[in-house]
């Protein structure tokens, strides 16, 4: 019996795979917050200047789930429900910003709005801000935390198919009625990982944001950014300290969604009468 | 209440050939009219631009003589039932059936009355709070219908409604279509791919192949009269034997039938001959008798049984045609016991039933 033999193999090298890539990191920086005792990472983290960053950052997500549910929701009913010339080119495009570094999209938005970017002096003139501001670090956000929403609802309308939706219409609904009763319905566990795995990249977002906001300490800084100050001002405690919430906040994100998944996966009735 | 077409026609973006071309269709009031066709023949894109669901290119549709050709479904107070059922997955069976009356904002006392009544209808009482998906398919597609009803439809749509059921449950539900449509009287449009159910349940049967429409009529008439070949073909599975027109007779195979005058010579010809219209006798004595009949009888030819299936309470016997065609042949039990004949057998096969299409060459 060779089998189980190569399948203990193959399972001990994946455990030892993940605990070495994604646990000792996070044991590694739960020890370094610790080192200097539980009373020091509470004083760093209730510090202004991490409070506003931690605050900062859950904003920025915010507006980045916002703009992407809507947003990303109406392009995969596009996406998936219309044929028309360039459907498939711009299926692809969705993907992009997975594609491209954060690093060049900040560098691209600087080149859009900044101030001797295309619109830099329109914007100017018109008395906006946009880069070196907050709304560039919005703009960035929603860039790179675009395809997510996308990717799962289309999924999930491909899966839930049209049948459905035609039923409705022809019992007399209108075709709002049919997206509000029918289509969300059926799409909302899709939705909800979409959510969720949004705002666990935009919390985690950092060289975009990094490039637009030019480096303006404490007017707008992300709780990534003051890891990376705080690590430059040798203050360790600190920037520990903000980088375990950061972690702590995307895992109970990933726990969520998890338990999502979970429930999706098991019986469909259920997991509905639970949802709605 | 009738549901009438005139002219439809739609083609698919990207596709090859339209997916209907000028389509008329008129399916009378209080009756049941389908549309008989194999798939990709067109019948469904019929149906869901009669519903609204499809937009056609051309044509028009009224119902009730009203054009609502421009009239979107949620306002055509059309009733329709699909083949994957299509039922709210995430409604249970009572809120399934009261989708209809709580969009059109019906008083909830009402709506529930209305429910009960349907289930009862559809004979489902007492199930209104399961799911989906605690139900068999027979029991999905009935409240499919009773959702489609609960709107008081002017006209019902079924598409295959009984394509996704096993054979038992199909017989069912049909005789349950039935019934329930002597009571209601109303106007259904019905696609199938299935012959049987267009020729039991249905007043007028709409025959389409390749996006037109082959012929329509009663189901006795496009049964015993087809129209076209293709008609004679799909419906009751003939046999097909193919030839050309020799001396004003069509000489298909080892058999010559007559034909009215005017074939031109040279032709194509095809003979259509259903497997229970042929007539099978056994050779009265070997030889010279035998060869005396055939020439006397020019539809009629010498054949071997190959095969001989006995299924239910009828037979099912493959000939050996001189010609080295195969034909199968339908006949009831009793019949072939009492001519006791069986495999290897020779036997004289009767043609004259047979229906002969000669290819049209008038240019």
């Amino acid at each position: 019996m060779t089998t189980p033999l190569r399948r203990r193999v193959l399972i001990g090298v994946v455990v030892v795979w993940v605990v070495f890539l994604v646990g000792a990191p996070i044991i590694a920086l739960t020890v370094g917050a610790f080192s200097s005792g539980f009373g020091a990472v509470l004083e760093a983290l209730s510090a202004t200047d991490s409070v506003s960053a931690l605050a900062f950052s859950l904003a920025l997500a915010t507006i980045a789930v916002a703009v992407n549910t809507v947003f990303g929701t109406i392009a995969a009913w596009v996406l998936t429900r219309d044929r028309f010339r360039g459907r498939t080119i711009l299926l692809a495009s969705v993907d992009i910003p997975f594609a491209i570094s954060p690093v060049v999209v900040g560098l691209c938005f600087i080149l859009l709005f900044g101030p001797h970017g295309w619109f830099g002096p329109w914007l100017k003139a018109a008395g906006i801000q946009i880069v070196f501001s907050w709304p560039a670090m919005a703009l960035a956000t929603v860039f790179v935390s675009l395809p997510f929403v996308v990717r799962e609802v289309s999924l999930a309308l491909v899966e839930a198919g049209t049948d459905e939706e035609d039923a409705a219409r022809t019992l007399g609904a209108s075709s709002l009625a049919v997206f509000w009763r029918i289509t969300l319905p059926n799409i909302r566990a899709g939705l909800l990982n979409g959510v969720l795995l949004t705002s666990a990249r935009a919390l985690g977002e950092f060289g975009a944001v990094l490039v637009v906001s030019g480096g303006i300490a404490e007017l707008a800084e992300t709780g990534t950014l003051f890891v990376f100050r705080a690590l430059d001002d040798r203050r360790d405690v600190a920037a520990y300290a903000m980088a375990l919430a950061l972690a702590a906040i995307t895992m109970a994100i990933l726990g969520a969604l998890f338990v999502v998944r979970r429930r999706a996966a098991h019986s469909p009735v259920r997991t509905r009468e639970v949802l709605r | 209440m009738s549901v009438i077409g005139r002219g439809l026609s739609k083609r698919f973006a990207k596709a090859a050939r339209p997916a209907i071309h000028s389509v008329d269709f008129n399916a009378p009031s209080g009756s049941i009219t389908t549309l008989l066709g194999p798939s990709g023949s067109g019948k469904t894109t019929v149906l869901r631009i009669v519903a609204g669901l499809e937009i056609a290119d051309a044509g028009n549709v009224s119902i009730v003589g009203e054009d609502v050709t421009a009239v979107p479904p949620e306002r055509r107070g059309v009733g329709m039932v699909f083949q994957s059922y299509a039922l709210f997955k995430h409604m249970n069976v009572a809120d399934n059936i009261a989708f209809g009356l709580s969009v059109r904002k019906e008083p909830k006392d009402a709506i529930k009355a209305r429910v009960n009544e349907l289930l009862e209808l559809v004979q489902l009482d007492g199930l209104g709070d399961r799911w989906p998906s605690q139900l068999s398919g027979g029991q999905r597609q009935r409240v499919a219908l009773a959702r489609a009803l609960a709107i008081r439809p002017r006209v019902l749509l079924l598409d295959e409604p009984f394509g996704a059921l096993d054979a038992r449950v199909r017989i069912e539900l049909r005789d349950f279509l039935r019934r329930l449509h002597d009571e209601t009287h109303l106007t259904t449009l019905m696609v199938t791919h299935d012959q049987d159910e267009a020729l039991e349940l249905s007043h007028h049967v709409v025959v389409m192949n390749e996006g037109r429409v082959e012929q329509a009529g009663a189901p006795h008439d496009i049964y015993d009269h087809p129209a076209t070949p293709f008609v004679a073909a799909f419906v009751g599975g003939a046999n097909v034997l193919r030839g050309h027109v020799t001396d004003g007779r069509a000489e298909v195979g080892s058999f010559s039938v007559d034909l009215p005058t005017g074939a031109t010579e040279g032709a194509a010809a095809t003979a259509f001959v259903r497997p229970h219209d042929v007539k099978i006798a056994p050779v009265p004595d070997e030889g010279t008798a035998a060869r005396s009949v055939t020439n006397d009888a020019p539809e009629v030819a010498l054949a071997k049984i190959e095969r001989l299936v006995r299924v239910g309470g009828m037979v099912k016997v493959t000939l050996k045609l001189p010609s080295d065609e195969s034909m199968t042949v339908e006949m009831p039990k009793s019949e072939i016991d009492a001519l006791s004949l069986s495999e290897g057998d020779r036997v004289m096969v009767d043609l004259r039933q047979a229906k002969v299409f000669v290819e049209d060459y008038a240019i």
